[in-house]
């Protein structure tokens, strides 16, 4: 009874089978309508994430958010997709049509691509392969491809410079993400994420590895494009980046695209660290452990549009630096700590081992932000000294800087 | 024909296809762009071929990083908007005549060996691949070698690659 | 089931059309495109032989993995020194880059 998606899945099998058509046949058309359905439920809970996004925005921004349409603003996000699909649709002169047109296409197909693997109940897994963890980095290089295609397209100068920062943005942000990726495959012994989810059941990784959590947050923000790193759309310095030339129901695509990103990275980070569909009574009831996933998935959604309504915009050079100098040691320094550890504490009883972790993640947090705060410590002192300013020698000031 | 030919069937003729669309379209985006779906389908080939890790390394290694790469230079090698002339040289026919010589010698020379038809052993008993790859790639007994060798020349490359496109002001 | 010969002839098509890329291309990033069909064809190659004879040992994956690297390092330096050559002599045309010194 708690697993009726399997049971429903078991009868149209039968059913098929009934009707004559070979095993081959049968395996065809259920992967066929299982795509179908998993792309259509996707696709629709992305016009809810519309809603979900102005109304959290409004009570961060205290205001009230869209309440006209329908109860509590429901039905704004449908007036939002018909006004998109009724706005003219232009092509720029000198643009390339095909690849102009491709690219909101495969920047919206990259993202369903991704629920191909992340498991939403004991049960219900699109596909489980053993190299899932992988699977997700390579789609998320195919997505930095439809940018690349978008900026080009579009044959405008604005456009490209967004495009080319974008990508030298997601590319850099990938290197400590993988690394911190590799930090749960590390625990779990597997790069399927459904055996990541398996190994958590005495305890969710964000509690053993929760510096590698972090890093995978904010990397991930950062491949999204979203604040504070979405310099790749900053309307007040690009003009909205590389998708500056695309109008009504292509520039949805992008939209759409950027919130379901964001939902799915929600999904992964949940998978990964806390535990995807575990919770009390999951493995009896399945049906169970897809509410606990999309609890948490939207949790960690709520968490991702926090950061983005609270924190102002990162430069450039900042992230790029940011990248560099610090993710990419730390994601190293906590993927050796964590390779040591885990072979040092093989045999050793659980709970010692997941202390041991925590309390290992503890202090390289603390010893990070020992070391950045002599750095800050520096920098004020050489920026706080009094510089020689030109004054002239009948002025009484004293310290130019406060 | 069984539903595995026949996807093998149009991977292969995707494949080609793109290639060769890659290596005669004058606008050299889009021939980047044709680039990409023939790795694509090389990536698919590796997954027929059950070497699933093969498949996604390809895609991120290929696509991810070395198509972007090429597409960038591109980018930042153009001396007007547009390509002008042909993008053919004078010698093509000879390199037709050379490519199909190629082709055909080897085909012709492949047919000669016994093992040439062999059908597909059984993979025996679910055998790991993925775990084995990684043992190999730093067991002392296997490739560690080669392994440690690859890495200090993909440093020596990213070294030398800095160097060179350093710009001298 | 589908026999060896057919992979087999699957690269060699590839690989000789990477070839013809290689010999009848002006643009000098043409020619690189043509190598990286090559390299693909060659690594085509070693995963079919290694799923259809040698299944059991793990060498064809470990070459083709060896063979990603020295591409993807390939690449690199070589559109390094296309966009420096392009610094500088304004063009990669490969006919026209025919002198060493000004």
């Amino acid at each position: 009874m708690g697993d009726p998606v399997t049971s429903i899945a078991s009868w149209l099998e039968n059913l098929l089978l009934g009707w004559g058509l070979s095993p081959g046949w049968v395996v065809f058309v259920m992967t066929v309508l299982g795509v179908f359905i998993l792309a259509t439920f996707v696709l629709v809970l992305d016009i809810f994430l519309v809603w979900v996004e102005r109304k959290v925005v409004a009570r961060f921004q205290d205001r009230l958010g869209p309440n006209r349409l329908g109860p509590f603003g429901l039905i704004q996000p449908i007036a939002d997709v018909i006004k998109l699909l009724i706005k003219e649709d232009i092509t720029p002169k000198g643009a390339d049509r095909i690849v102009f047109n491709l690219a909101p296409i495969m920047a919206l197909a990259t993202v369903l691509l991704l629920w191909a693997v992340i498991p939403m109940a004991p049960t219900i897994v699109g596909s489980d392969i053993n190299v899932g963890v992988l699977y997700i980095v390579a789609i998320g290089a195919l997505s930095t491809l439809g940018i690349i295609m978008a900026g080009w397209a579009s044959n405008n100068k604005y456009a490209l410079v967004g495009a080319f920062r974008t990508v030298a943005q997601m590319v850099s942000y990938e290197v400590p993400m993988v690394i911190a990726l590799l930090v749960p495959v590390l625990l779990a012994g597997s790069m399927g994420i459904n055996s990541i989810v398996g190994a958590q059941n005495q305890l969710w990784f964000v509690f053993v590895a929760p510096i590698a959590a972090l890093i995978v947050l904010i990397t991930s923000i950062a491949e999204l494009g979203r604040a504070p790193f979405d310099l790749i759309e900053a309307e007040s310095e690009i003009v909205a980046g590389f998708h500056i030339e695309y109008t009504g129901m292509k520039f949805g695509l992008f939209y759409a695209g950027e919130l379901l990103h964001t939902l799915t990275v929600g999904a992964l980070i949940s998978s990964f660290f806390l535990g995807g569909w575990r919770g009390p009574g999951a493995e009896a009831y399945p049906i169970l452990g897809v509410g606990y996933f999309f609890m948490k998935a939207f949790f960690l959604y709520w968490v991702i549009m926090w950061i983005k309504y609270s924190l102002p915009r990162i430069r450039i050079d900042h992230m790029l630096n940011f990248n560099w100098k610090f993710l990419t040691p730390l994601s190293l320094v906590v993927l050796i700590v964590t390779a040591i550890l885990h072979k040092v504490l093989e045999n050793s009883d659980f709970w010692v081992y997941a202390v041991v972790m925590l309390a290992a993640n503890l202090l390289i947090g603390w010893v990070t932000l020992q070391i950045l705060r002599s750095r800050a410590r520096v920098e004020r002192q050489r920026v706080a000294e009094p510089r020689s300013v030109a004054v002239p020698p009948s002025s009484t000031i004293s310290n130019p800087t406060a | 024909m069984t539903a595995l030919q026949i996807v093998f069937f149009i991977v292969a003729v995707v494949t080609i296809f793109a290639g060769l669309m890659a290596v005669t379209v004058g606008n050299l985006v889009h021939a980047a762009l044709w680039l990409i779906l023939s790795l694509f389908g090389v990536a698919l080939s590796f997954g027929l071929l059950s070497a699933g890790f093969l498949a996604v390394a390809q895609v991120i290694v290929y696509i991810g990083a070395i198509a972007i790469l090429i597409i960038f230079a591109i980018m930042l090698t153009r001396r007007v908007a547009t390509d002008i002339g042909s993008q053919i040289n004078s010698g093509w026919p000879w390199a037709a005549v050379i490519a199909f010589v190629l082709c055909g010698g080897l085909i012709w020379m492949l047919r000669e060996w016994p093992g040439f038809s062999t059908l597909p052993p059984q993979m025996s008993a679910r055998a790991d691949s993925l775990s084995m790859l990684g043992m190999a790639l730093v067991s002392p007994n296997a490739y560690v070698i080669p392994f440690e060798v690859a890495s200090v020349l993909l440093l020596a490359a990213l070294i030398g690659a800095i160097i060179i496109a350093w710009e001298r002001k | 089931m589908i026999p060896l010969s057919w992979y087999l002839i699957f690269s060699a098509a590839l690989f000789s059309t990477g070839l013809f890329g290689v010999l009848a291309r002006k643009n000098a990033i043409a020619i690189i495109i043509g190598i990286e069909l090559m390299l693909n064809a060659v690594n085509l190659n070693l995963v079919a032989f290694w799923r259809y004879i040698t299944p059991d040992a793990i060498t064809g994956q470990v070459f083709a993995v060896i063979v990603f690297a020295v591409a993807a390092a390939e690449v690199a330096v070589g559109l390094a020194l296309i966009i420096s050559i392009y610094r500088r002599r304004n063009t990669i045309i490969a006919e026209e880059i025919d002198m060493l010194k000004f």
